[in-house]
């Protein structure tokens, strides 16, 4: 087997150093009863040229996003990723380290992970941001429960226009924990009603903008409205290209602000690996989950980076930790920093204003579109428009024309009787070519 | 073209000095590099892309107006600085990476190949499944394996990570302990020697944690276990092989015992590494337990993940398991992405769409790589390495478990550096001089300034024995009292040892712009 060194000579002469008779007897502490004598009824060992070949037919049966017109958003997107950044985080050094416990010979990953939190800070407009998280779902979930921790309140409200993923999960792990998760009702336009369910028992209220319709919110009167209860402001983002056009968390008002952070170094991946971006305000850091790169000196007075504040963590605090998260998403964050350092401030702007341009181009062909209703008033790169009939059936029928015409809402909620919402999102990568097949499948499909 | 010779000389000067300073501080090849924010500016940028038609005049004052503040670098400064930067880790495919229970095994470049496949790598999860049945499929046969390897009847693939996982198994528990209307169950039992993310994790579902004594042979003590299973136990939590590196031999009684008292067995599966093809956690009388694919099953680590934390279920938590999974229908394969109707027991969800695909796909190139014989092989090699180990460093070092064999791992304690001034720490740090990343370090918290070191079964005779013949010279220069070669390690990595606390102190998180010299944001 290629992947194991010992022969069967090392092996009998590693016995004699133990002074085993043979391998069995390692394994005696093993009840008799559950060792098992035979092989499992699983497949034998195969070469690279079989499994490349099973695994290339099983892709073979998948549509690529890159295959042809494709306007599936809500919470992953398809960007153009530099070369640059595959190749880079394939280096071994990168690729197979792990968490960096011994920093003298980790100063590479610790490095990267202060240049993360750095960019992380800026892009949401807080002070301090942790080393990632799983994704901007766990992220949005562990927000809440921190929530909890520095209002002593138990009481989180979920914007109408949170994605439902996120909303589901947050209800699963916050209320395991034993919180109370109040989800309002799903609409276009959510976050007027996220105000009024405000009250002195509200540790806080999580809102997503560019919400899961797409809509661009200014959130500085939610802000207002929780700081005046004694509530803290989480702000969720989904898209993190947004951050280059628009005003940002820290701005408005948030205290913490968590994203997804995929659209930025990390392909689709049929929806992980991802990495989670979590960032608060200075004064709550000590209630933050999850690993923090701080910088410190080394014997000689060298600027150097180690983890810091892991009194927080569960492998010195266990069952009083702020988190159980252990393993976070590192490769996926050096992916992230190393396309935003390509990007830089000008270059994520100009992909930003980029990624509106092609939304407002799909908006003006949709708007086009008889018996389509645009209904995202203000948006970044998605929209959410009201279809004849089942969104679902729609999508169905315009892959028949070769387009993946977007997400309907009801994959995501099924429950929310928006059954005729297809959410629809443009980036760089959709030239107008796309737009007009897809217009050219939505004419065709509801006209019939 | 060769080199001229003539006139050049080609050996060294014999009378040129050993130590040397260089003029600008840099050693060599290995520089000391900036940060992205000092060597980058705010106009510089490493992309090429084109200008929008339309502005964003739409949005008002819903636009950014203040800088961002972030550092660009062309494709060629990105690309040096990175490099530069990845220069200064250690890694599996450098040298033996012993860190106990993490699992440093090599990553075969296969899986990444393959999980880079656009029709893996470029694929939606929202997109309509009739256009993903290959990614489906590859679920399944995912989960067709682990059912199979570990006995269990069913798996939660979602779970992010092995943390992850044990929340998700958890959650299993408590909603079973709900649904049969034992609510009231709501303590966790939780041996000393467990992980920090097992106590974190129970408390974590609201949960409190009771500690099981452990036995002076590093096993859970029943009696202690029988005396604190009350009715108000929702759960046990074992790590098995445990962290000692030993097996639970009493395991079975430990599943019986707590089943009688109506209590389920989570597993913490950190250590299937060692069992792998030889044992199924199913015939042991496990209700769940989390994989670690990045341990076991030879996903890259990263630098600190992405991890993937698969659960595998009992029938009497089957049912109870989140959203999403696959189930075959007349229109092929489809995703269940709701706890509704035949699904109504499931518990919620873990994260946002289907969990680590590009793990599964990796995770899954390795197991057909090593098949049913192959993966078998590796438990055997893995328990052999270590015990190789164990026997070859108990020359100079005091194993924490001397008798009897240790399975994946071999776990040292500080006794035999009594008196030589040297600590558990200063020795890990001198293994750096010497090439090697340090073990884990005292953990578990158990055994006095513990070393556990697991080189698991991608290790040749020839690295584990360079490994050996290192330590064991330290280990006797430790006992002859060259002290200094310890307290001031490492003096050959890129950093000398860093001065955790002043981080600590007046925490520095993130890179700011010195007054008036502001780079990236003015």
């Amino acid at each position: 087997m290629r992947y194991l060194p010992l022969t069967p000579s090392d092996r009998a002469e590693m016995l004699g150093v133990i002074g085993a008779p043979t391998v069995d007897a390692l394994f005696a502490d093993v009840p008799a009863a559950a060792r098992k004598a035979d092989l499992f009824d699983l497949p034998l060992h195969a070469g690279e040229l079989e499994v490349e070949r099973e695994l290339t037919a099983l892709s073979a049966l998948n549509r690529p996003a890159g295959a042809g017109p494709f306007f599936c958003g809500a919470g992953a997107y398809k960007h153009h990723v530099p070369a640059t950044v595959d190749h880079i985080i394939q280096r071994s050094e990168f690729l197979t380290s792990y968490t960096p416990y011994q920093p003298e010979i980790a100063q590479g990953t610790l490095q990267v992970l202060f240049e993360f939190q750095t960019q992380v800070a800026a892009l949401t407009g807080l002070d301090v941001a942790n080393a990632s998280m799983y994704d901007g779902s766990t992220a949005t979930a562990e927000a809440v429960m921190m929530a909890q921790r520095v209002t002593r309140r138990e009481k989180a409200i979920l914007s109408g226009g949170l994605h439902p993923h996120y909303a589901a999960t947050t209800q699963t792990i916050a209320h395991a924990e034993g919180m109370e998760i109040v989800r309002l009702q799903a609409q276009v336009d959510a976050e007027a009603a996220v105000i009024e369910a405000i009250d002195g028992d509200t540790a806080c209220v999580v809102v997503q903008t560019p919400n899961v319709f797409g809509v661009v919110t200014d959130v500085s009167r939610i802000a207002e409205a929780a700081h005046a209860k004694g509530a803290l402001l989480i702000v969720v983002t989904t898209e993190a290209v947004s951050y280059g056009l628009l005003k940002s968390p820290g701005a408005m008002g948030a205290d913490i602000a968590v994203a997804e952070g995929q659209s930025i170094g990390n392909g689709l991946n049929f929806g992980g690996p991802y990495v989670g971006l979590f960032a608060a305000r200075e004064k709550l850091v000590r209630q933050m989950p999850g690993r923090l790169c701080g910088e410190t000196v080394d014997a000689e007075g060298r600027r150097g980076y180690v983890l810091t504040l892991s009194t927080r963590e569960q492998h010195i605090r266990r069952e009083k930790a702020t988190s159980n998260i252990c393993t976070n998403s590192g490769l996926c964050a050096l992916a992230f920093t190393i396309h935003l350092s390509l990007l830089g401030e000008t270059g994520l702007k100009q992909l930003a204003a980029l990624n509106h341009s092609r939304a407002r181009e799909l908006k003006q062909a949709l708007a086009g579109v008889a018996g389509l209703e645009v209904l995202t008033p203000r948006f970044f790169n998605e929209i959410a428009v009201r279809v004849p009939g089942s969104a679902t059936a729609l999508v169905e029928a315009c892959l028949a024309d070769g387009v993946v015409a977007g997400v309907p809402y009801a994959r995501l909620d099924p429950h929310a009787g928006l059954d005729d919402v297809l959410l629809l999102a443009a980036t760089e990568t959709t030239t107008s070519e796309d737009i007009a097949a897809l217009v050219g499948a939505l004419n065709a499909k509801i006209a019939r | 073209m060769s080199m001229l010779n003539v006139g050049r000389p080609t050996r060294p000067d014999a009378a040129a000095p050993t130590a040397h300073q260089s003029l600008s501080g840099g050693r060599g090849l290995l520089q000391d590099e900036p940060l992205l924010f000092e060597l980058g500016g705010w106009e510089k940028t490493g992309v090429d892309l084109p200008e929008p038609e339309f502005d964003a005049a739409d949005l008002g004052d819903l636009v950014r107006a203040e800088p961002i503040g972030l550092a660009g670098l062309s494709e060629p400064e990105a690309v040096r600085h990175y490099v530069r930067l990845s220069q200064k880790n250690h890694a599996i495919d450098l040298a033996l990476y012993p860190l106990g229970s993490c699992t440093m095994k090599h990553n075969p470049r296969l899986n990444e190949r393959m999980a880079r496949l656009p029709g893996f790598a470029d694929l939606h999860p929202l997109q309509p499944t009739s256009t993903t049945q290959g990614a489906l499929a590859l679920m399944d046969r995912l989960a067709h394996w682990l059912k199979t390897l570990t006995g269990m009847p069913a798996v939660a693939l979602s779970p992010k990570a092995g943390a992850h996982g044990e929340l998700c198994g958890l959650l299993c528990i408590k909603a079973a302990h709900e649904a049969a209307g034992q609510g009231h169950r709501r303590r966790v039992l939780v041996p000393t020697s467990a992980h920090g993310t097992n106590p974190a994790t129970a408390a974590f579902v609201g949960y409190s944690v009771t500690e099981i004594a452990q036995t002076a042979d590093g096993r859970v003590d029943l009696a202690d276990l029988e005396a604190k299973l009350g009715d108000d136990v929702a759960a046990i939590m074992v790590t098995n092989p445990n962290t000692c590196g030993l097996f639970e031999r009493d395991v079975i009684e430990i599943a019986r015992i707590t089943h009688a008292r109506g209590a389920y067995f989570y597993c913490d599966g950190a250590n299937f590494n060692a069992i792998v093809g030889r044992v199924r956690p199913g015939d042991l009388g496990v209700d769940a337990m989390h994989i670690n694919l990045h341990k076991t099953f030879s996903t890259p680590h990263g630098g600190g993940g992405p991890g993937a934390g698969p659960v595998v279920l009992s029938e009497a938590l089957a049912a109870f398991a989140p959203a999403p999974w696959v189930v075959s229908g007349p229109d092929g394969l489809q995703l269940v992405e709701e706890a509704v109707d035949d699904a109504a027991q499931a518990f919620g969800r873990m994260s946002a769409f289907h969990g680590q695909m590009g793990m599964f796909v990796r995770a899954y190139a390795y197991m057909r790589s090593h098949g049913a014989d192959g993966l078998r092989q590796v438990a055997e090699d893995a328990v052999l390495n270590a015990n190789y180990i164990k026997a070859r460093l108990s020359q100079e070092m005091t194993p924490a478990f001397p008798d009897g064999p240790c399975m994946h791992e071999a776990l040292f304690d500080d006794t035999w550096l009594e008196g030589t001034g040297v600590t558990t720490l200063d020795f890990a740090k001198a293994m750096i001089d010497e090439g090697f990343h340090p073990m884990t370090m005292y953990f578990p918290l158990v055994v006095h300034g513990a070393m556990l070191i697991e080189p698991t079964e991608t290790e040749s005779k020839a690295e584990l024995d360079r490994f050996c013949e290192a330590l064991l010279q330290l280990a006797k220069a430790a006992k002859a009292g060259d002290a200094d070669r310890f307290k001031g390690a490492p003096y050959l990595a890129p950093m000398r040892r860093l001065d955790e606390t002043q981080a600590a102190r007046k925490p520095k998180l993130t890179w700011k712009p010195e007054s008036g010299t502001a780079q990236a944001a003015e």
